[in-house]
């Protein structure tokens, strides 16, 4: 894995020698394949020119050298006798001190501004639930700060080690406790350690012919209890549900000992739910250990689809209907214009004549047959799964109502290659950053009356925004709709900008999404519809849960943490 | 931010910059009328359009969930069937809707060519606002917002945007237009949409006409074209805005439904005013005379007349997303469903009257000054000093280059044609309004026989002070139109005069006092009493007028003939309204109602003016009695009654107007505890 961007270290987009950008690596569909549009949508979306390339940074190892590692004595000793394993390797360190996902921006500039980064003196591979209990009680005698540690996939700022923390920090990293440790046909329940990262327990359960069908975009890396520590939200929620539907047990370590429910009642009324001051606590109350969770057979059949509208409006209206009818595929997304552009600059070289022919044709009949303008039209991919003939049913289904919004069937090809660039795009990310190109992603939800607004207002304020601030070239700016609901959608918003010609692109950076999350909250969207408020967001908190519920989360920490163990100084 | 103009023009207004000014009528005069008015029209549009006819337009409005929400809500009140209602909703909006067409546009460009071509010398544009402005109606929905003093306004403002192939707007107009068959019917097919002119407790009316504006303004259909004043100022001072309108085209953008809405404030200047005499006549009591097609006939004879030219400024658009910005909490909407209608908060209120005194400000600052209104501001000041005989013309001359310097430096936009001698300037404005002033022997004085209409003969010394009125009120509708460039400093040097000693927290009370008092007669912000404060020193100090130190403020030896100017020209207002104060302690009855105050306070004023007890006759215009009577309702020195028989009886609380009169005579310092109240 890489130490300072998304991923593989073998997975990663380059330009070739004639100029052709190309995947590396052999995990993805991509993998291994030229994209001959992309130079071309990157130059023209950024203004980025391949002869302006980013100069390489330098390993951090060098900058943290320095930093002296000032912990208690008498707690190394300690754990010593434990014969708990750690780690006090800089790089493992800078590793565990930030999120992967979101930073990577930071990394390329923070080096200037080392001295303002605390990071983490030490951290913890654990095994089981004990070892953890063990550390939390030593943590607790010798008052360090403990920070747990998941699959390190934080897009919140969630993992950055605060500023103001002058006692020594000490990252838990829960990455060996991986093991199913038992199945429950009966119920069709899996009981799991906290570590597990996404495809692995995927996978583990498949060979059991189960799955939980929990897929956030992110679970190529991230932790079973990194879902629950922030209320994760998967792309097949409309069959499975998101993480708060899924989880039936969990166990956390605190500082006051070990909160568990006694059974395993697929629902109670026993006051407030318990599991709900766990999910979404980000870390600040305990390390989630151990978490028994839903489970169900294998999908029979899976197919992709996608259907390309005349203009968003129509496609959301069409999202839309497919909420009110309670009819929704697994997975159902609806990517803006801009996007979908993308997703064409992202088409790998075809290989037979045939096909390319065959691409022209189904151009030529959207745009000229059906007067789809190429600059308004978008695009929804869909998953079914369940039993083919349910699905195949289902699908005819989505179809229909799709046709009453004017859009046409496009093809699996085209829902599975957005489904892959899902994967794919944070890969896309570390290329921008050779580049002079930067970006992010951030989502929201919202009413559904509301969407169509906040899609435009977002996203002409970020153009508005980045103009504003200096930004030489047309920042991209994009969304789409990613999951719906009864009441509403989630949006993601994506942008990314060239910032050739800026002295402080991280400022303008920062400032631009600030200025974005504004925007959402004044258009009636949510903090956080997945990703967690960490540290990022935390300002907005007051008015988003008001004062009354700020202060009721404030009374729980300070019952279950009163010296701030857990201090990583998220959500509140 | 295209509002930071609008704000920052109270700093430094030496540095302010203005565009220059293209005349259209020049084009006009050398190439054909028909082929410019059967032209290719094809106007740069919003970028976000969706294109839609006049009649979708209606449909889209009828259909519209706040207006489906409101039928439903009057059915269950009334009881009546939504179906009859949403008849009624159809016949309201039929009455109101436009039916913008090209054929309509086409011939009033033909006819109007001829028309201005006759009555103006020119008609000036700002290039640079032109070009502004369609950017911006690519960029965001648009609201032109013109200055209003003649009915010409929107004619010109659609003549204008048809020149220079812009988008046109759709005008809202006040009903009484529709009273004129043939020409209602004409002025809608150019794009006026008519309303009613009080619709107070009518929830569908109201539903069905916000709804309608709404949807032009959201789908980006016309720029939408309202007067922020509500009427024509009669006065040629700018008018409290009214903010119904304003209110709703800023709605969709504080709901999120649009991403912003750029406000183009517009000043159209007239060198003379068509409306003129009647004006004056209106504002003395001779009853406005009916709109009406013949009526319009009758008035062709101002056709032979010179009406100079004509200065319309396209204004720095404002972008309604900046105004807001810090100010409005807009997720104050979150929790209710946006098409349900509510009553605006106090918070989005203040906001709203807020931005709305910003731009009518920079209407105001963006209005040409001929140099006939300095001249009209020097003649009434040497009237009201008994100046019988007139005033020489060199002396006038050289008084209107004193003046004209004096308002450069405070700012004013005024168009002195530098490169003429001083004397032929003074001449020439003199000859254009050679209705109002009269000439003889090298001495300059108001025309009082002028009064048209009032047969010369036998006329009771009544008679004879209304035909003086009418001049002279024709001359401070002149004068009124560089008030604003003067009023903070006046209000100043007023304070100074009438404090003794120096002491600047004195003069503040009394500058605020003041302030207070005229908040219904000038355009003064609510609220910005220690800016206008500050830049009424500023300006003074810069001027060399005042010297102002850490707790004084002291008058310079050159700064007296500014003072003196300054506080004269707010007297007439001074007095008038210490006379209202008097009229309500000595002569209100206990059934004065408002209707009656008006008439009793003019038949008080005309009794001292004709015993000389008072000095201005331009203290008969009802505009300036109706303002004093709504400060002093604001002020609760008087108070209406509501309901039962007493309906819109006014209440006098006889001790606080008398000290009200005696502090604005300069009797009574200024109290604590007044000014505190104030």
């Amino acid at each position: 894995m890489k130490w300072n961007g998304w991923g593989y270290s073998d997975s990663r987009f380059l330009f070739n020698k004639k100029g052709q950008a190309e995947f590396t690596g052999n995990r993805y569909r991509l993998s291994g394949m030229i994209i001959p549009g992309l130079k071309d949508w990157m130059e023209g979306t950024f203004g980025a020119n391949l002869q302006h390339k980013t100069q390489a940074t330098v390993s951090p190892i060098l900058f943290f050298f320095s930093i002296l590692s000032i912990v208690s004595a008498a707690f190394v000793e300690e754990l010593k006798s434990t014969g708990i394993p750690f780690s006090h390797e800089a790089e493992d360190r800078v590793f565990r001190a930030h999120g992967k996902k979101a930073h990577f921006t930071h990394f390329n500039f923070w080096f200037e501004k080392v001295l303002f980064i605390n990071v983490t003196l030490f951290f913890f591979f654990f095994y089981c639930h004990n070892d953890v209990v063990k550390i939390v009680e030593l943590a607790c005698k010798h008052n360090v700060c403990l920070i747990p540690y998941g699959g390190g996939t934080s897009v919140s700022s969630a993992l950055e080690c605060p500023p103001e923390e002058t006692r020594s920090i000490v990252s838990l990293d829960t990455s060996q406790m991986n093991r199913i440790l038992w199945i429950d046909e009966k119920n069709l329940t899996a009981h799991v350690e906290s570590g597990i990262v996404g495809q692995d327990l995927e996978r583990l359960l498949n060979e059991s012919g189960y799955c939980t069908g929990h897929e956030p975009d992110s679970m190529e890396f991230s932790s079973l209890g990194g879902w629950v520590a922030t209320r994760a939200s998967g792309m097949k929620k409309n069959i499975y549900g998101n993480i708060e539907d899924l989880v039936i047990h969990i166990k956390m370590v605190t500082p006051r000992g070990v909160i568990e429910k006694s059974c395993q009642g697929p629902r109670m009324s026993t006051g407030p739910d318990i599991h709900h001051f766990i999910l979404g606590s980000e870390g600040t109350l305990g390390v989630v250990t151990e978490v028994t969770i839903k489970i169900r057979p294998m999908p029979e059949y899976q197919k992709y689809g996608s259907v390309v509208f005349p203009n968003f409006e129509q496609g959301v209206a069409c999202l839309r209907e497919v909420a009110r009818q309670r009819c929704a595929p697994a997975s159902i997304r609806l990517m803006d214009n801009e996007q979908f552009k993308f997703g064409h600059a992202l088409k790998p070289q075809v290989s037979s004549i045939f096909t390319s022919f065959l691409d022209g044709l189904k151009k030529f009949y959207i745009t000229k047959f059906k007067g789809f303008d190429p600059n308004r039209l978008c695009v929804a991919t869909l998953l079914f799964e369940g039993p083919r003939e349910k699905v195949l049913q289902h699908e005819k289904q989505v179809y229909d109502i799709a046709a009453k919004f004017g859009g046409l069937a496009a093809g699996e090809d085209n829902g599975q290659r957005g489904y892959m660039l899902t994967f794919v795009i944070a890969y896309l990310r570390d290329l921008g950053m050779d580049y002079y190109v930067i970006g992010e992603s951030f989502e929201t939800s919202v009413p559904w009356d509301r969407v169509l607004d906040i899609c435009r207002n977002v996203k002409a304020r970020i153009i508005r925004e980045c103009k504003d601030k200096g930004v030489q070239f047309p920042p991209l700016s994009t969304c789409r709709v990613t999951q719906t609901y009864d009441a509403g959608a989630c949006v993601y918003f994506y942008f990314a900008f060239n910032y050739r010609g800026l002295s402080d692109p991280v400022h303008v950076y920062e400032q631009v999404e600030h200025a974005a999350r504004e925007e959402i909250l004044a258009n009636g969207g949510s903090l956080s519809h997945h990703h967690g408020v960490g540290k990022l967001r935390k300002e907005w908190m007051r008015e988003t849960v008001s004062n009354v519920g700020v202060g009721m989360l404030k009374s729980v920490k300070d019952y279950v943490d009163p010296n701030n163990i857990f201090g990583n100084r998220n959500l509140l | 931010m295209a509002s930071k103009a609008v704000y920052s023009q109270h700093r430094d207004p030496l540095l302010k910059k203005r565009d220059d000014f293209e005349d259209i009528l020049e084009e006009r005069r050398k190439t054909s009328d028909l082929r410019y008015a059967l032209r290719c029209y094809t106007p740069a549009l919003y970028k976000g359009l969706t294109p839609c006819t006049v009649s979708d337009l209606k449909t889209m409005v009828l259909q519209s969930d706040q207006l489906l929400y409101v039928i439903n809500q009057v059915s269950k009140e009334t009881g009546t069937a939504t179906d009859e209602i949403q008849l009624e909703a159809e016949a309201i909006l039929e009455e109101m809707a436009h039916r913008l067409q090209l054929t309509t546009v086409r011939f009033f460009a033909f006819t109007l060519s001829k028309i201005f071509k006759t009555l103006f010398r020119s008609i000036c544009v700002n290039e640079e606002g032109i070009q502004r402005l369609q950017q911006a109606i690519q960029e965001h929905p648009v609201v032109l917002l013109p200055s209003h003093r003649s009915y010409m306004d929107f004619l010109l403002v659609s003549y204008i945007l048809y020149t220079y192939d812009l988008a046109l707007p759709v005008i809202a107009a006040g009903m009484d237009f529709m009273g004129m068959k043939i020409v209602g019917e004409m002025l809608r097919m150019s794009g006026a949409f008519f309303i009613r002119r009080s619709f107070g407790g009518d929830k569908l009316y109201w539903a069905v006409f916000s709804e309608y504006v709404k949807t032009m303004l959201k789908n980006g259909f016309a720029p939408v074209e309202f007067f922020l004043e509500g009427t024509r100022s009669r006065t040629a001072k700018s008018l409290t805005p009214k903010l119904g309108l304003l209110n709703i085209v800023m709605d969709p953008f504080l709901k999120g439904q649009v991403f912003d809405v750029s406000l183009v404030p517009v000043s159209i200047s007239y060198e003379r005013i068509l409306e003129e005499a009647l004006y004056a006549r209106e504002l003395l009591g001779v009853p406005k005379p009916k709109e009406s097609t013949s009526g319009l006939f009758k008035a062709r004879k101002i056709l032979s007349e010179n009406y100079g030219s004509i200065h319309v400024y396209f204004g720095q658009p404002v972008s309604a997303r900046s105004l807001a910005e810090g100010r409005v909490d807009r997720s104050q909407f979150n929790l209710t469903p946006r098409h349900i209608p509510s009553k605006p908060s106090e918070g989005i209120q203040d906001f709203v009257n807020d931005s709305a005194f910003r731009l009518v400000r920079s209407q105001e600052e963006n209005m040409v000054l001929k140099p006939w209104v300095l001249l009209a501001a020097l003649l009434l000041q040497n009237q009201a000093a008994g100046n019988k005989l007139g005033v020489l013309v060199e002396d006038l001359t050289e008084q209107a280059v004193w003046l004209r310097d004096l308002s450069r430096q405070f700012g004013a936009f005024l168009h002195w044609p530098d490169h003429v001698p001083p004397s032929r300037v003074v001449s020439s404005s003199l000859s254009l309004h050679r209705s109002l002033v009269r000439v003889s022997e090298g001495r300059v004085q108001l025309n009082s026989e002028s009064g048209s209409g009032f047969p010369p003969a036998a006329m009771t010394p009544e008679e004879e002070l209304l035909s003086k009125a009418v001049v002279v009120l024709s001359c401070a509708s002149y004068r009124n139109q560089v008030l604003h460039v003067f009023i903070r400093a006046a209000l100043l040097a007023c304070a100074v005069h009438s404090v003794t000693g120096s002491r600047k927290q004195e003069i503040f009370n009394t500058f605020s006092f003041l302030r207070n008092m005229f908040s219904n007669e000038f355009i003064l912000r609510p609220g910005a009493e220690v800016q206008d404060f500050e830049e009424a020193c500023y300006l003074l100090v810069k001027s060399a007028v005042l010297q102002i130190h850490q707790q004084e403020v002291l008058v310079t030896d050159s700064g007296h003939r500014t003072l003196a100017f300054l506080t004269s020209i707010l007297d007439p207002f001074v007095q008038g309204y210490q006379m209202v104060c008097r009229f309500l302690c000595e002569e209100a009855t206990e059934t004065l109602t408002e209707n009656q105050f008006v008439p009793a306070v003019r038949k008080f004023f005309i009794k001292h003016l004709l015993t000389g007890g008072l000095k201005y006759v331009e203290v008969l215009s009802s505009d300036l009695q109706k303002n004093a009577l709504a400060a002093l309702l604001r002020l609760g020195a008087v108070q209406k009654l509501r309901g039962g028989a007493d309906q819109g009886t006014l209440k006098v609380n006889t001790v606080m107007v008398n000290s009200l009169e005696d502090t604005l005579g300069g009797k009574l310092p200024t109290q604590k505890t007044l000014a505190a109240r104030l």
